[in-house]
C-alpha cells in the first residue's frame, strides 16, 4: 500500500503529513497526492461503516486532509477541474445552530466527489428554496439535532414543493432525533443515521 | 436538620437521610392534605424504584425541556426573559398533564442575567436564535489545545482568568487578575489588589454585581413557580443537583467536540490527567448542589453515546472517571441520575459495572435497546425512558398508547422502572404526551 495511503487510514498524524511532503519535494504531483488522500479517506469511511473506526476518526481523517490539502493546493496547476459526482446543498434548519454531524456529512460528501454548497446553521425556509433554484442541486440535505427541528423540515420541503422545486430534487434529513416517523411527517425521501449514509443515499440518487 | 454526625455515617445511612428530608421538605406547607399525600406517594415510588422494588405503580416522570411553553402559547423567549409568563405555562402545563414529577422553572435561565454578562458561550431565543428556539450551546475550543497545563495545575484559577473571560464578554478583565493564592504577606499583596483598581477589572466587578441583582430577583420569581406546583398539586422535583462525567466537563464547553477528539489522538496522557483532576470536582458539584433535602443528582451522558468513540476509547476516556464521580456522590447518600443520551447499546457492558453497588443509581435511556438494558441491568440499577419524541411529535395517541404498554410489559415487571421520553421534549402533540402519562399510569399499577 502507498505510504500516504497507510498512515492517513492508520490515523498517524505526524507520518501522514511528514510523507505528503517528502512526496511534494520528490516531485509527486499536487493531484496524485490529493488522490491518495481521497483512496484513505474510501479506506476510513469503510472501517467507519464497519464498527471499526467512529466519529473521532473521521474528524482526525479531516484534519490530516486539511493540511495536506494546505500544503498542495499552493502547487496545483490552474484551471484544474475535478469532475464532480453531483451538487448537493446542505443546511441545518431554522431555529438550530447544530452543525457538527452537519459538517462531517459535508466533509464526506466533498471527499467523495460531490460539489456540497453547505449554508451554515438556522437557515430560513426560504434560503434553502433560492439555493436550489441558483444552484440546481441533484441533493438537499436538511440537518437538525432539536426536536424543534422537525417542523422547519417539513415547512422547507413544503416550501420546495409551492416554489415547483421538489420534482427535481431527492431530499435526506438527518440529526440526532430523526427517525422514519419524521422522514414521513416531513414527506423527506430518506433519512440517514450518519455520514456514511449520506454518501450511500447521494450516491444512489446520483448514478 | 442536623449535619454534625455525618461524617460518621455510612452511605446507606446517608441515603435515608436524604430521602427523610425529600419526603418531608423543610420550610413547605401543602395547600391540601391530598397534595401533601400526594407528594409523599411519588417520593416513596422514587425511592422505592432506585432501591429496585416495585412502587405502587410505574411513576412518569416526563424529560420536559421548551415544551410548556409551545403548550401554553408562551415562546421561550418570553419564558426566559417573562417572569409572569414562564411561571403561567408551568402552571398550565402541569394541571393539565399532572406527570409525577415538577418540570423545574430554574433550567431555563434568565435572559436579563445573560444580557447583562454578555455571555458568548450560548445563542437563546432573541439573541441570536429566532424567538421560537431553545437556547443552544456554541461549540468552539474556548480551551486551548495547549493549556492543558494550566488547568491541571490550578482548575478554579484557569476558569476564573482564562475560561470565565472568554465566555462571558462582561469578565474580560479577570483576564488581569493575579491568583488568590498570591495572597501571602503584607509587604506583597500589592501586586494582587492593585489590578483590581484597573477600570476593566472593576467594570467587570460591577457588571457581576449587577447580574448577582438580577438573579436574585429571578430566583425568587422561579423558585415560587415550583413552589406553587409542589404544594398545590405534589409534584416533586425529579432531581435535586447536577454534575457531569469529566470527559464532557472537557469536550462540551472547553475544548468542544473537535478539540477533544483531537486531544485524544495528539494529548491522552494531558486529557486522562485534566479528567483526574475533575473527579473530585464534580462530586463536590454535586453534591452541593443537591443539598441537604434532594438526594437524586442529574448527569446528562453526551460524548461517550455510540459512536461517539470505540468501546476501548471508552473504556479508557470516558468511562473510568465518571464511575468515580457516580461512586463519590453515593458515598455522599446521593443518587446519580444518569441521562443516557444517543444509544448505549455498545456500553452496556461497561456501565453495569459491580463495583456500583446495586439499587443506588437511575439510568434513564434514549435509543438504546430497552430489553437488552433489562436484562443487563434489570437487577442492579432502576432504569427508565426511550418512549420516542418523534412519536410524541409525529405519532398517533394509539401507537404511543401501544408503545407504553410494550415498553411497562418488557422492562417493568419487577420494579426498578421510570416510564419517560428518550430525549428533551420541546415539541410534541398535547394527545401524545397525554398517552404516554396517562397510559403510564393506568398500565402501570402494580398488582
Amino acid at each position: 500500500m502507498n505510504p500516504l495511503v497507510e498512515a492517513i487510514s492508520e490515523m498517524r498524524e505526524d507520518d501522514a503529513v511528514r510523507i505528503a511532503n517528502e512526496m511534494l519535494d520528490q516531485g509527486t504531483s499536487a493531484l496524485d497526492i490529493l488522490d491518495h488522500c481521497r483512496e484513505a479517506m474510501a479506506m476510513v469511511g469503510k472501517r467507519y461503516e464497519a464498527g471499526q473506526y467512529f466519529v473521532p476518526e473521521l474528524i482526525l481523517a479531516g484534519e490530516m486532509l486539511r493540511r495536506i490539502s494546505d500544503i498542495v493546493k499552493p502547487r496545483l496547476a490552474e484551471g484544474v477541474a475535478v469532475k464532480k459526482l453531483g451538487k448537493i446543498v446542505i443546511g441545518t434548519v431554522q431555529g438550530d445552530i447544530h452543525d457538527i454531524g452537519k459538517n462531517i456529512v459535508t466533509f464526506m460528501l466533498d471527499v467523495n466527489g460531490f460539489d456540497v454548497k453547505d449554508l451554515g446553521v438556522d437557515v430560513p425556509v426560504q434560503k434553502f428554496v433560492e439555493a436550489v433554484k441558483e444552484f440546481r442541486p441533484q441533493v438537499v440535505g436538511l440537518s437538525g439535532f432539536l426536536t424543534l427541528a422537525y417542523d422547519p423540515m417539513k415547512n422547507t420541503i413544503q416550501a420546495l414543493k409551492d416554489a415547483g422545486l421538489r420534482e427535481g430534487v431527492k431530499v435526506m434529513i438527518g440529526g440526532g432525533q430523526v427517525d422514519e416517523q419524521i422522514r414521513e411527517y416531513a414527506n423527506a425521501d430518506a433519512f440517514g443515521k450518519d455520514a456514511m449514509a449520506a454518501v450511500a443515499l447521494a450516491r444512489s440518487w446520483t448514478t | 436538620m442536623t449535619r454534625e454526625n455525618w461524617k460518621q455515617l455510612c452511605a446507606a445511612e446517608r441515603f435515608e437521610a436524604h430521602f427523610k428530608a425529600f419526603m418531608s421538605p423543610e420550610g413547605v406547607q401543602f395547600a391540601t392534605p391530598a397534595a401533601e399525600r400526594a407528594y409523599q406517594d411519588r417520593v416513596q415510588m422514587l425511592k422505592d424504584v432506585v432501591q429496585l422494588k416495585k412502587p405502587k405503580r410505574v411513576p412518569v416522570c416526563p424529560i420536559i425541556g421548551f415544551y410548556p411553553f409551545a403548550y401554553a402559547g408562551v415562546t421561550p423567549e418570553e419564558a426566559m426573559y417573562d417572569y409572569d409568563k414562564l411561571g403561567l405555562a408551568l402552571k398550565k402545563f402541569h394541571a393539565d398533564f399532572v406527570p409525577d414529577s415538577l418540570a423545574i422553572a430554574p433550567v431555563y435561565g434568565s435572559g436579563k442575567v445573560f444580557d447583562i454578562l454578555g455571555y458568548k458561550l450560548y445563542r437563546w431565543p432573541g439573541r441570536g436564535v429566532p424567538p421560537t428556539a431553545p437556547y443552544q450551546c456554541v461549540e468552539a475550543e474556548y480551551m486551548h489545545a495547549d493549556e492543558y497545563d494550566e488547568f491541571i495545575n490550578d482548575p478554579s484559577g484557569y476558569f476564573t482568568r482564562f475560561y470565565l473571560p472568554r465566555v462571558f464578554a462582561a469578565l474580560e478583565g479577570w483576564q488581569m487578575l493575579a491568583p488568590v493564592t498570591d495572597v501571602l504577606e503584607l509587604p506583597f499583596f500589592g501586586p494582587y489588589i492593585v489590578p483590581i483598581g484597573i477600570p476593566k477589572v472593576q467594570e467587570s466587578f460591577q457588571k457581576l454585581l449587577e447580574a448577582g441583582r438580577a438573579a436574585m430577583e429571578w430566583i425568587q420569581a422561579a423558585s415560587a413557580v415550583d413552589a406553587a406546583t409542589l404544594t398545590t398539586l405534589g409534584l416533586p422535583s425529579v432531581f435535586g443537583g447536577f454534575t457531569k462525567a469529566p470527559f464532557d466537563t472537557l469536550g462540551d464547553t472547553l475544548r468542544g467536540t473537535h478539540g477533544i477528539m483531537l486531544d485524544k489522538f495528539r494529548q491522552p496522557q494531558k486529557l486522562l490527567a485534566a479528567m483526574e483532576k475533575l473527579v473530585p470536582i464534580g462530586i463536590d458539584l454535586g453534591v452541593r448542589s443537591a443539598g441537604p433535602q434532594h438526594p437524586v443528582v442529574f448527569m446528562p451522558l453526551h460524548k461517550g453515546a455510540d459512536g461517539f468513540m470505540s468501546d476501548d476509547d471508552f473504556k479508557t476516556f470516558y468511562w473510568p472517571t465518571l464511575k468515580a464521580v457516580i461512586l463519590g456522590l453515593i458515598e455522599q447518600g446521593n443518587v446519580p441520575y444518569l441521562f443516557v443520551e444517543g444509544s448505549y447499546n455498545h456500553r452496556l457492558d461497561v456501565i453495569a459495572d459491580s463495583g456500583i453497588p446495586r439499587g443506588t443509581t437511575i439510568w434513564m435511556f434514549d435509543q438504546t435497546d430497552m430489553k437488552e438494558v433489562k436484562k443487563k441491568f434489570g437487577s442492579w440499577a432502576c432504569f427508565g425512558g426511550n418512549v420516542p419524541v418523534s412519536m410524541l411529535k409525529a405519532g398517533k395517541p394509539q401507537q404511543v398508547k401501544d408503545y407504553v404498554k410494550r415498553v411497562i410489559d418488557d422492562c417493568a415487571q419487577d420494579g426498578g422502572f421510570i416510564l419517560a421520553n428518550g430525549a428533551v421534549l420541546d415539541d410534541a402533540e398535547p394527545a401524545n404526551l397525554h398517552a404516554m402519562i396517562d397510559t403510564g399510569k393506568e398500565y402501570g399499577v402494580y398488582r
